[in-house]
Parts: C-alpha cells; sequence; structure tokens
C-alpha cells in the first residue's frame, strides 16, 4: 500500500528532539572568530563620526570594521530589493549605515575578536557620535505634512503608491447600492520571531577565492546570487551557501540582511573563519517584520444581501529600507486576495506604501494574504450586519459557486478550482454554532449582568499559494522566477536520493517528499533520501516560503519521478522484447500490458541502466533525471475557522473557548504534517490577534523589544483546536497539493476578531483591532458598552 | 545576551557569605539567580563580584515556630507551593508561589531572591504584607526582623543593608475561620502580575473579625488596601458589603503604566479582583 497520505512519523524527528540536529551556531571549526555588530541605538541620527580606536585595542579583539572599511575594499556593499513595482524608491541599503542611521538595529560597525565575550564586551567600547533626528514609526503618519523625511529621494516618505481594480466601477457600485458598511482597520506590527536566531558562519579559503557560508536561510541559492550581485561581489561559483538544521524562518530567513554579508567580509578580510550569531534582542530588532497596516475598507450590498462592490485603502509600513521581496508583500500577495470566497463584481484596492523609522517589513508567515483576509473577513461580519443577516447567511449567499470554475476574480487571480460551501458546513456543524448562538443570547438574558460574553466568529480564508508561476510574477516584478527544481538520483542498487531545491526549516520535506517518492517508485521510504540546504549539492533552486514546497518542489520531484519511469520503460522494454508502450510500471516492477509473468523488477532494470551491457541504442547509461518545474497558476486554498471567545464584563479579559477549523488544502500527502501545519498557523495568528504587537516609540525606539513584552502565544493560553478538512485536489499539479504551511496564520486573525467584535456587539460596544488585549476590551465596553 | 566579566565566589556558611560581602563592596548574592542573571545578561546588573550563596543549605527549607512558620530565604518556589506545613497552615503563600511564571522558574527561584530584588510585579510581596509576615535580616554585626510592610521600600528597592543577607521569612499559622486567598492576572509575555491580589480574612458569626487586603503588580511597591479593610471590620460578611468598601474606599495611588496595561485599567483591575479575592477569602473562612 501506498505511503502517499498516510501520517508516516517525520523522518527528520529523533535526531531534533534528542538534540542531535546541527543548526548553524552548533558549527565552530578550528581558528574561528566571532563577530558583534554594533548597531544603531536611534531611530533616526546622523552619524557625525565612529571612533573605534578603544574597541580594536581591547583584549581579545581582531579588527573593527566600519562602512569606511568595507567600502575601501570596493564590494558592491549593499543589500538589493528583488521585487520591484512601477515608480518605486529603493534607496541604497548599504550593508554598513554610513553617514545616517535610520532605524534601531542598523549596524554600523562591526568587532571581530577571538571570543564571544571579547567581541561583545568591545563592541561596548566603540564610540559613536550621533546626532538624534525626529522620527516617523507610523506608515499614516509618515505620510501627514511636516513628517520628518527618512529619504531626500522620497518625498513625504512615499515608497510606492499601487492600486488594482475597477476604481470607477466599484465607486459606481457603491453610489448604487443598498446598502454599505465601512470599518477602520489595523494590522499590527509583528515580529517573525524564528526560535533560532539568525547565524552565519563563514570561511574564506583566501588560496582558492572560495567562501563557504553556513547561514540560516529559507532559500540558499537566493542567498548565494544575491551575495555575488549585490554584496560582496564574488563570481557565484565561488561561494557555497549551506542552511543546515534551520530552526524556523516564518519568512524571516527568506531575505538577505546586512548582518550575513558582513560575517563573510570579515572572514574574507582577517582570513580566519568568523561566527555571527543574533541576540534574542539583535533578532527583535532586525528581522524583517510583518503587516502594520492601517486601512479604511468598504463593502457594498444591494438589497438581495449580494455583495456589489468592495473597496480597501492602506498605508503599508516598508520600514527604513526596501527589503528583498517587500514590495510583493502589501500588493500582489495582498490586494489580488480581496474577492476572497465571494463573487463580487466590483473591487478596488489601493496601497500607499511608506518608509518609517523601523526595521524593514516583508514576508511573514502568510505575508499579504493575513491581512488581506482580516480585512475582507472583517468586512463580511460587517457587511451582514449592515444587511441584517447573519454572518453564516451572508457569506452562503456570496460564495463563488462550485460551477464556476475556473473564476476569474476582479483582482487579477484566477481561482482553479474550489467549493467554499462544504468547508463552512463541516465547520458549523463541528462548532455547534446555534447551540453557540443559544448560548450567547442566554447569557445576554442573564439578569445579574455577570455572565461573561459570548463571542463567535466566522473566518471563511482563502489563500494563493504554491508560488508561483514564473512568467507572471515576472510581469508583476518580481526579478526571479519562481519555479522549483528535483534531481532524482537513482543508485545502481535501487536506492534513490533526491535534491531538492526547496529548502525545509521545520516542514518536514524528508518525510514527505520521500512518500512522494515511495508512491511513484513503489520503493520503501527507508530506501529514499532528501537532500536540500546546500548549493554545492543542489542544482538550483527557490527554497521555502508561500506553501509552495509541495505544490512546486514536490511537483518537480514528480517530473523527475517520471522521467525515470520513463527511462526505465525503454530499459525494461528493451529487456522484454516488448513495444515501450506496452510497458506499465507498477508495484515497483515493469510488466509488458496483458502479459502477466512477464516484467522485469525495478531493480533489475535500475542495474542494467548503470551494467549499460545491454542498453537501447539510443538510452544513455545512468539513471538519474533533473526536472524545473513552473507551475500554470497559483494555488487556492481555502476553508472556515470558527472561534469562540468568552469576554469578563468587568475587566474585559478575554479567554478563548474554542477553535474549530477546517482546511481545504487539496490532496494531503500526510495527514500528520499537515495538522502540524494548521496547529502552528493557527497559534501563530491567534497570536497576531491576542497578544503581539511590535511596538515602536515616537523617537523609533523598539518597546516590545524583549520577551518580557512581547508576547508570543504559550501553550497554556491556548485550547485544543478542532480540526477537519475538505478535499477538492488543485487541477493544475500532479500531486492535487495546495499547501498548508500559512493557513492557520491567515484564517485565525479574523476569526478572533469577528469572535471579539460579536461580544462586544451584542451589547452595544464598537468593535476595535488586534491585539485584543484585555484593557483594549475593557475600554471598549466602558465607552459602549451596557 | 553576555554578562560583563565578573569574580565568582561560592560561601560555604552565612557567615563566610557575610564575609565575602564585607570584603566586596558592591557584590551580589547569587540563589536562584531567576532575576540576576537575566540583569546581568542585559547588562542592566553589572556586579564585579556574586557570591554563590545556593548550597547553604541551612537557609533552605520550612519549619514550624509556635505560631509561626519560618521559610528559610533560599527556599524555592516549588517547595513553597508543595509545603505541606504551609498548605496547611498558611495556604495562601503556597497558593501564590504556585503561579509564579512556570515550573522551570519555580523550581530554581528563590523567596529570598524574589523578595531581595523586590519586583513590584512579582507575586510574593503583596502576600507577605496581607500576612503581616516578617523578614529575618543578618550581618556580621547581628540580627534583625522588618515587617514586610516596611521592607519594600520603593521600587526594586529595600530595606536590605548593604551588609546585610535575608535568612528567612516568618509567616504566622492561619487559625480556623481565617481564609485566604491569592488571585492574579497574569502578563502575558512576562508571566509576573499585572495585578495581584491576596486578601487574609476572618470571619466570626457572619461579621469581619479582621481582613487584610494587598496588591501586587499595580504600584511600585505592594499595596495594602488598609481604609478597605477598615471599613469592613465589623460589617456583615456579604458581598454587598465588599463591593460597597472596595468601590468606595480602594485607592490606588500612582499606579504603574506599560505597554500592556496603563494605570487607570491597573486599578480597575485591583478593584475587580480585590473584590474578587476578598470573596474567595470569605468563602474559605467558611
Amino acid at each position: 500500500m501506498s505511503v502517499l497520505g498516510t501520517s508516516i512519523k517525520r523522518r527528520e524527528d529523533p535526531a531534533l528532539i534528542t538534540g542531535k540536529g546541527k543548526f548553524t551556531d552548533d558549527f565552530s571549526v578550528p581558528g574561528m572568530l566571532h563577530a558583534v555588530m554594533v548597531r544603531s541605538p536611534h531611530g533616526h541620527a546622523k552619524v557625525n563620526n565612529i571612533d573605534s580606536s578603544a574597541a580594536a585595542q581591547a583584549q581579545g579583539v581582531v579588527a573593527v570594521f566600519t562602512a569606511t572599511e568595507l567600502e575601501a575594499t570596493g564590494i558592491p556593499g549593499v543589500i538589493p530589493t528583488v521585487w520591484l513595482l512601477p515608480g518605486i524608491k529603493t534607496p541604497a541599503h548599504t550593508l554598513f549605515a554610513t553617514d545616517r542611521v535610520r532605524y534601531v538595529g542598523h549596524p554600523v560597525a562591526v568587532v571581530v575578536a577571538e571570543t564571544i565575550h571579547a567581541a561583545h564586551d568591545a563592541a561596548i567600547l566603540v564610540e559613536v557620535d550621533y546626532e538624534p533626528l525626529p522620527a516617523v514609526v507610523d506608515p499614516k503618519a509618515a505620510v501627514a505634512d511636516g513628517a520628518p523625511q527618512i529619504w531626500d529621494e522620497a518625498p513625504n516618505n512615499i515608497a510606492f503608491d499601487w492600486e488594482l481594480g475597477d476604481k470607477d466601477a466599484t465607486d459606481v457600485a457603491f453610489a448604487a447600492a443598498a446598502t454599505t458598511a465601512t470599518l477602520e482597520l489595523r494590522n499590527n506590527r509583528i515580529l517573525p520571531h524564528a526560535i533560532e536566531p539568525r547565524a552565519a558562519l563563514a570561511q574564506w579559503d583566501a588560496e582558492n577565492g572560495k567562501l563557504t557560508l553556513t547561514m540560516t536561510s529559507q532559500n540558499p541559492h537566493v542567498h548565494r546570487l544575491l551575495m555575488t550581485i549585490a554584496s560582496l561581489g564574488l563570481p557565484e561559483h565561488k561561494i557555497r551557501v549551506i542552511a543546515p538544521e534551520v530552526g524556523g524562518g516564518f519568512g524571516s530567513k527568506i531575505h538577505h540582511y546586512a548582518d550575513e554579508a558582513i560575517t563573510a567580509w570579515c572572514a574574507m578580510q582577517t582570513r580566519r573563519p568568523v561566527k555571527w550569531t543574533a541576540t534574542r534582542s539583535e533578532t527583535n530588532m532586525t528581522d524583517a517584520h510583518g503587516r502594520d497596516h492601517w486601512s479604511t475598507a468598504g463593502i457594498a450590498i444591494d438589497a438581495d444581501g449580494k455583495i456589489v462592490g468592495l473597496r480597501i485603502d492602506t498605508h503599508a509600513a516598508m520600514g527604513a529600507y526596501i527589503s528583498t521581496f517587500a514590495p510583493a508583500v502589501p500588493t500582489w500577495l495582498y490586494g489580488t486576495l480581496f474577492s476572497g470566497q465571494y463573487d463580487i463584481p466590483a473591487i478596488h484596492v489601493h496601497v500607499l506604501a511608506t518608509f518609517t523609522n523601523t526595521a524593514p517589513v516583508d514576508a511573514v508567515r502568510g505575508s499579504g494574504r493575513p491581512e488581506a483576509a482580516y480585512a475582507v473577513e472583517r468586512l463580511m461580519d460587517a457587511g451582514a450586519a449592515a444587511a441584517g443577516l447573519d454572518p453564516v447567511e451572508f457569506r452562503r449567499r456570496n460564495f463563488i459557486q462550485p460551477d464556476a470554475f475556473p473564476y476569474q476574480t476582479q483582482v487579477a487571480l484566477a481561482y482553479d478550482s474550489g467549493n467554499y460551501l462544504p468547508a463552512l458546513e463541516k465547520a458549523l456543524a463541528a462548532a455547534d454554532y446555534d447551540a453557540l448562538r443559544a448560548d450567547q443570547a442566554k447569557r445576554l438574558a442573564d439578569s445579574s449582568g455577570n455572565a461573561k460574553l459570548l463571542g463567535i466568529g466566522l473566518s471563511s480564508y482563502i489563500e494563493a499559494c504554491g508560488i508561483a508561476p514564473s512568467a507572471v510574477v515576472g510581469s508583476l516584478g518580481a526579478q526571479a522566477g519562481l519555479w522549483e527544481s528535483a534531481k532524482v538520483r537513482v543508485h545502481p542498487s535501487g536506492s534513490v536520493t533526491v535534491y531538492t531545491g526547496s529548502c525545509a526549516h521545520g516542514q518536514g520535506h524528508a518525510t514527505t517528499f520521500s512518500q512522494i517518492v515511495s508512491d511513484r517508485l513503489g520503493i520503501d521510504v527507508d530506501q529514499i533520501d532528501v537532500i536540500h540546504g546546500d548549493t554545492e549539492e543542489v542544482q538550483f533552486g527557490m527554497g521555502t516560503y508561500g506553501s509552495r514546497s509541495a505544490a512546486v518542489g514536490g511537483s518537480a520531484i514528480v517530473k523527475s519521478l517520471d522521467k525515470v519511469i520513463a527511462k526505465g520503460k525503454k530499459i525494461a522494454a528493451h529487456l522484454l522484447e516488448a513495444a515501450v508502450d506496452d510497458i506499465e510500471f507498477e508495484d515497483s516492477e515493469f510488466k509488458v500490458k496483458g502479459s502477466p509473468g512477464q516484467s522485469k523488477a525495478w531493480g533489475d532494470v535500475v542495474l542494467a541502466a548503470y551494467l549499460a551491457h545491454n542498453l537501447p541504442e539510443d538510452v544513455e547509461p545512468g539513471l538519474e533525471e533533473t526536472s524545473f518545474y513552473d507551475p500554470a497558476n497559483f494555488t487556492y486554498p481555502f476553508g472556515t475557522h470558527i472561534a469562540v471567545v468568552e469576554i469578563d464584563r468587568e475587566t474585559g479579559e478575554i479567554e478563548l473557548l474554542r477553535y474549530v477549523a477546517v482546511d481545504d488544502c487539496g490532496n494531503q500527502i500526510n495527514p500528520m504534517i499537515v495538522e502540524g501545519q494548521v496547529h502552528g498557523g493557527i497559534a501563530h495568528g491567534l497570536g497576531q490577534a491576542l497578544w503581539e504587537e511590535a511596538v515602536y516609540d515616537e523617537s523609533g525606539q523598539l518597546l516590545s523589544g524583549t520577551l518580557l513584552d512581547y508576547a508570543l502565544p504559550r501553550a497554556h493560553q491556548l485550547v485544543s483546536f478542532e480540526l477537519d478538512h475538505t478535499v477538492t485536489p488543485c487541477p493544475h499539479n500532479p500531486l492535487g497539493v495546495k499547501g498548508i504551511g500559512e493557513a492557520g496564520a491567515i484564517a485565525a486573525p479574523a476569526a478572533v476578531a469577528n469572535a471579539v467584535s460579536d461580544a462586544l456587539i451584542s451589547v452595544g460596544a464598537e468593535p476595535i483591532d488586534m491585539p485584543f488585549t484585555p484593557e483594549k476590551i475593557w475600554r471598549a465596553l466602558q465607552e459602549g458598552g451596557t | 545576551m553576555y554578562p560583563a566579566e565578573f569574580r565568582y565566589h561560592r560561601a560555604s556558611s552565612v557567615e563566610e557569605a557575610l564575609d565575602l560581602l564585607d570584603r566586596n563592596p558592591g557584590a551580589k548574592f547569587l540563589a536562584g539567580g531567576h532575576s540576576l542573571i537575566p540583569m546581568m545578561k542585559l547588562r542592566l546588573a553589572q556586579p564585579e563580584v556574586l557570591i554563590d550563596i545556593g548550597r547553604l543549605d541551612e537557609l533552605a527549607g520550612v519549619s514550624a515556630n509556635g505560631d509561626s512558620l519560618s521559610i528559610g530565604s533560599l527556599t524555592t518556589h516549588s517547595e513553597i507551593a508543595s509545603s505541606p506545613e504551609l498548605r496547611k497552615h498558611c495556604p495562601i503563600l503556597a497558593e501564590a508561589a504556585s503561579k509564579i511564571a512556570d515550573p522551570q522558574v519555580r523550581n530554581k527561584g528563590t523567596i529570598g531572591g524574589n523578595l531581595a530584588h523586590a519586583d513590584p510585579a512579582s507575586d510574593l510581596p503583596a502576600v507577605l504584607v496581607a500576612l503581616g509576615a516578617t523578614i529575618q535580616l543578618r550581618s556580621r554585626d547581628g540580627a534583625r526582623a522588618v515587617p514586610a510592610s516596611d521592607f519594600f521600600v520603593e521600587l526594586l528597592t529595600t530595606s536590605l543593608a548593604e551588609n546585610e543577607i535575608m535568612t528567612a521569612v516568618e509567616v504566622p499559622k492561619l487559625g480556623a475561620g481565617t481564609g485566604s486567598t491569592y488571585l492574579k492576572v497574569e502578563h502575558p509575555a512576562s508571566g509576573y502580575a499585572v495585578c495581584g491580589a491576596a486578601a487574609v480574612v476572618t470571619v466570626e458569626g457572619g461579621t469581619w473579625t479582621s481582613a487584610s487586603l494587598a496588591f501586587n503588580g499595580v504600584t511600585a511597591t505592594p499595596l495594602a488596601a488598609l481604609e478597605v479593610v477598615e471599613a469592613l471590620i465589623g460589617s456583615d460578611a456579604t458581598d454587598q458589603a465588599i463591593d460597597r468598601a472596595v468601590e468606595s474606599r480602594l485607592s490606588v495611588p500612582d499606579p504603574m503604566s506599560d505597554l500592556y496595561a496603563s494605570g487607570e485599567y491597573r486599578a480597575a483591575l485591583a478593584a475587580a479582583y480585590g473584590k474578587r479575592a476578598l470573596k474567595s477569602a470569605r468563602d474559605r473562612a467558611g
């Protein structure tokens, strides 16, 4: 029986849970030095002078470098932006800040020392003469009159001004609508918080001019390419990037940062290996943050409760610099999702992206899609209320119907498949929605006034995953293709090594990719190994993010497996003296159709390929195939999540009582891993909804810079999630898979927000925005609650 | 997250610890290390000398002492939370200790370190104030006892002198008819108290004969709600009496404020949880 679709245990786990997994910081090599960055403590300041003499003389210090020394070596020395939009401003993002610092955390110098302690002690001795400047940290405030100007080349701090959809048609729809609803929405800034901080170990082989860089990466080939063209200037083939075990990324390890490039450059300068590992505080300051939107959103509805228009106007923070893929996040990964699961005839999205004196904002789990789902699903509840309908009924009336696929939205995307009602119905049944509403009413009727409020919130989300068709993203500004590669090497004895361009950092690719291979070749998973994360071993790869690894990386593997089987059939046909078209491959055997007993086992054919004693004329020896798979479309996972919260009317304290999630990620390769991803994603989304917020003060200080202030969700704060799924396979990839890594983070914020709004509105209070802290709820109840 | 350089001594007796302290002005005692070490890693504290008192068994453990219980300053939070004597005779202290942080912290953190650090959002100070506990201090010049209500001077500051070590905390055995409760609103990130309410009450014949109420996390030092208690004594032990007393008499001067909760909200929490703690303690007294 095939293992595809079964919950075999993760092969990665024995090493990881016994502490044997080796992460970047676990590697040490003889003669290794330690780098510590000296970072801007100001959100915005002029740098008048840097005096590193005391640090340079400190015990154990080998070198202190600043922009001056770096520039003298003539390397390109910048961090590039590789997704461009019309009119975008991309001021030079130099590895070290030079005459001005624009956010807390930008490196101004690096100390390289014999020990990590010496490096930290000396870093404090680097004296930087700063002249603080007024700062602006809020994306809306950044475009206000008189706001401090961060870049001369970006008047009014505008990074770009982007729109999608038909404004005129949308205006007409709103004018003609029977009813409309408008919301002011805040999507809070969050920190990505991978458990493993970013780190790099650089080894420079001066004799051969070769750099080996072990680092925390979700896409080592992309990092290598960017090191070549923008940061270090070394030829691409002279850089080897290795991503060993990577302890989570959530997007933060896609991006290219100064620290890893500086570490590499330090190794080249000192001709000794250099290691740098971010502290948790540095991680919080410098990993690209997520979200940070202010929006005005509206929905227009006709007399039948059908949506006739939707519009949104968003201020999106970019931070002080435009990070690697940042321009795509509040635009093509955001604006394109505004049709949600609904048939909406007119949509308009406008985004004004602004520079702020904060860490750059880029992709964090879901990147753009959680922000869109939050707005759309908040609007669905507001629209339902305006139309006098239950939120469930309002969604039902507006779903894109199953026979309408493929469905062309008004915001560029063409949904390939979908069947939204069954997921909603399943979630409602699991939650026992009617009973919840009855409980809610009963509590409201309680005359003592002490009964806790119940809030019920739905989120019928959609996402665009399986990122992405290369030509499409190219036309939208990507400076890269987003295909994926796979090499399947069959060894002479029949076992298999897969070299994938996907780069797992917790997802379990070694397990799921082996299941794909095992299913296709009929060999045991123990006969299959999966190699990733090393530019020297893997041909090229675009990496892991955007819920793309199964849909794109997995499909590339299938493509290579198909080629392996096709070649195997040719060899088998030759050995069996049959026509190639008559050979079928199943249960690990090449068989002649209709001739039982006439067959060649997998191992025999593989061995024949390597012995090459008796091959057909047009067949080369060996059995190894490489494919580059470019998807035909995005994939469109969807589902309905329901959150149930309880609110203490006296204190505003909120408790999550239940969380029901029904997701449709297409075919499931390993349901246990799917479930794990859903769990993690929901926890991530609940974190954003209930606790997490990166807060800067007006001068650009990160106030929530430690885990004493920034509240990540913990197990005891969560509930047992109630999960189920529907299966609507993706029609355009060979596995019928769609992706699941981000679904929870996309769905959960809106589900909780709608639950909180539901509870507040039930007593006449106004809805509020994330994170739903007790004080905010208490104030809402004080101000408006009855 | 790397501390500045420091020297380390391990004391093998209280006397040696005091001698080392005398010879190294500014030295810090290292017990559980759960406040000190994080501060050193952030370089908010940079003591040149640490005196490890972690192995002074003479300072650890709970013992009965007539009408009171003596808790050695090195007793860990988990030992306090699980101590049969405390659970029986002074359950509010065990209850509060069980709500500190997480098991790892409770297994290492000590009552002495907790009190000496005097974090206003810590869980033990208000409980000791509500209990009328006494802090035992010793120096080379002798020993002295300080009431808990006098021990906490201001934010992160106690009446512990530079040359003193805390040896024990004395708490009363609570008798029949006395109930106690510690309720806590926990900060979701730090686990510290945004508001911790400690109530110890005695009810006889349906009326309050004694009561105390104190709060952690709300003000810079534990807030004893003396006026609330005054209003209660002698009145009927009803919900209405509690609500009236708290609503009319609770005052929260200079409440603390942070990203998570404003002073105004903390004061509101104190009112809500003050009532809840008093009601629960009363119910337990019955």
